[in-house]
């Protein structure tokens, strides 16, 4: 489970944090409520989480409060039996 | 009557939610053609005010030129007022052909196809030209035509960091598989007022087999040495494969756009691009005028040259005084301030003073990075820029902030 939100942490951290943010996040930070991802740079984590874990995310399900967190995230995935 | 108290209030709702949001936005009515001075009535039902405009597109001051109106006037006597028909109907006269001619001229492509405005033209080209086999990858800070242009394609969507490239090649890596490839980026960024780095871009597209495509609206008929935009700032005129502009901003002001590029492209565009075939085109009265300022321009580089002086004179002014502005070589010159209240209650104060700029916050842009943009203009003179800074500097000492870092200013108003 935490490999899995590690990785997701690692990716979002490294996609969306600019060098200079001073900010850490965790699982539970929010990323698109909290300006740290917009929605229209969220389809990159989308992509991510595709190509990653071999599952195709509708865009009824890949919605701005599903993508809200790390945590949020994870649920997500376990709908796709990303375990 | 449909329209009951129950659906009523369900809009009122909405837009209480804005309200309670503070991003409500109110227009300020404007009393004077659009210039470097203008008489504004704000909020709405008070007093007319003569105020420095400091916060138009109006980059080439063409919006209100003799030359441009009297053109215009032309236009309305020999080819009419409306053409009443979408363009492959009956909607095409010879002065739209010419218009089409002089920019693909202008910007040194292939062709050119006009379309009722460039928010038009981003919405329509991504999908009359890709298809579900392409990718498009875009910069994060790219105009919000763009984003919805993408959104109604089929094409797969991806993005990297701002001007980012060591981000971009990896984007270009992970979808090399795709049949098309399509970086895209707009020319001079609205909201900082930076450059893309165009050629680097250009460099990338080349060596993984992708298209570039440039939206260059805040860039067209002032960036570069003759005005030809940030493909000619960055040498690299004749590269870039879509091009799309506005005649919306220095290019007369009144509206209209258009994608420049690859013939092949442009001929797609005019066979299946839904803006262009489901909607009038630009009426006779802008074309005409746009065709002047095009000869305007072509014949002369003295109004962005002044242009190009005024903004110098800006960003070191305001540098020297104290402000933290956004670095760059554009006529948009963002004044940091951080906190949206604080840009609020500069914006205030600078209205008060006579001088008119908007401040901007989260979520136009993002968190902790509010600020007042202000624009320059070929229109304005140096006494226009003094009073302007003044006013500036007055408001500065208010709220103690001149010469303050950035983390000064957050302890104290907060970001």
């Amino acid at each position: 489970m935490s490999d899995i939100k590690n990785a997701i942490l690692d990716y979002i951290k490294n996609e969306y944090l600019e060098e200079e943010d001073e900010d850490d996040i965790d699982f539970d930070t929010p990323l698109i409520s909290g300006g740290i991802v917009d929605s229209f740079s969220m389809v990159s984590l989308k992509v991510f989480l595709e190509v990653t874990y071999k599952i195709q995310l509708p865009d009824s399900k890949a919605t701005p409060e599903a993508f809200d967190s790390v945590n949020n995230i994870y649920e997500l995935l376990n709908e796709f039996n990303v375990q | 009557m449909a329209f009951q108290d129950n659906i009523r209030d369900i809009f009122k709702k909405e837009l209480n939610g804005i309200r309670d949001d503070g991003i409500f936005k109110a227009e300020r009515i404007i009393c004077a053609p659009q210039s470097s001075e203008i008489e504004v009535e704000f909020p709405a039902g008070s007093g007319k005010k003569n105020v420095i405009n400091m916060c138009a597109n109006n980059y080439l001051g063409l919006s209100s030129h003799p030359d441009v109106i009297k053109a215009a006037h032309q236009g309305l006597d020999h080819r009419g007022y409306g053409m009443s028909s979408v363009r492959f109907i009956c909607g095409t006269q010879d002065i739209h052909k010419e218009l089409e001619g002089k920019l693909t001229k202008f910007l040194g492509t292939e062709d050119t196809i006009l379309f009722p405005s460039c928010m038009d033209a981003n919405a329509g080209v991504f999908e009359a030209i890709l298809s579900d086999e392409d990718i498009m990858i875009a910069d994060r800070l790219v105009h919000a035509s763009i984003v919805d242009g993408m959104r109604l394609c089929k094409a797969q969507r991806d993005t990297y960091k701002h001007s980012n490239m060591v981000h971009l090649e990896e984007k270009l890596k992970l979808h090399q598989k795709a049949r098309l490839k399509v970086i895209i980026t707009d020319g001079s960024f609205s909201m900082d007022g930076d450059l893309a780095k165009l050629d680097k871009i250009v460099e990338l597209a080349e060596k993984y087999g992708a298209m570039v495509f440039l939206d260059d609206s805040h860039a067209s008929g002032f960036i570069g040495k003759t005005g030809r935009g940030t493909q000619e700032y960055c040498d690299v005129v004749g590269k870039i494969d879509i091009i799309t502009t506005t005649l919306g901003k220095a290019l007369g002001g009144a509206s209209g756009g258009c994608v420049s590029g690859r013939k092949e492209i442009v001929e797609l565009c005019r066979q299946k691009a839904r803006p262009y075939l489901f909607s009038n085109t630009i009426p006779p009265v802008v074309v005409s005028g746009a065709i002047k300022v095009l000869d305007i321009i072509s014949k002369t580089t003295e109004r962005r040259d002044k242009l190009e002086k005024n903004t110098i004179f800006w960003r070191k002014s305001l540098t020297e005084a104290g402000f933290i502005i956004k670095d760059g070589e554009t006529p948009i010159v963002p004044v940091m301030l951080f906190n949206a209240k604080l840009s609020q209650d500069i914006a205030k104060d600078l209205y008060d003073d006579g001088i008119y700029a908007v401040g901007f916050f989260f979520p136009v842009v993002p968190k902790g990075q509010a600020r007042i943009r202000t624009q320059l203009s070929a229109a304005h003179d140096i006494f226009h820029l003094e009073k302007a800074l003044d006013a500036f500097v007055k408001a500065g000492k208010k709220y103690d902030i001149l010469g303050k870092s950035k983390k000064e200013i957050i302890e104290r108003y907060g970001d």
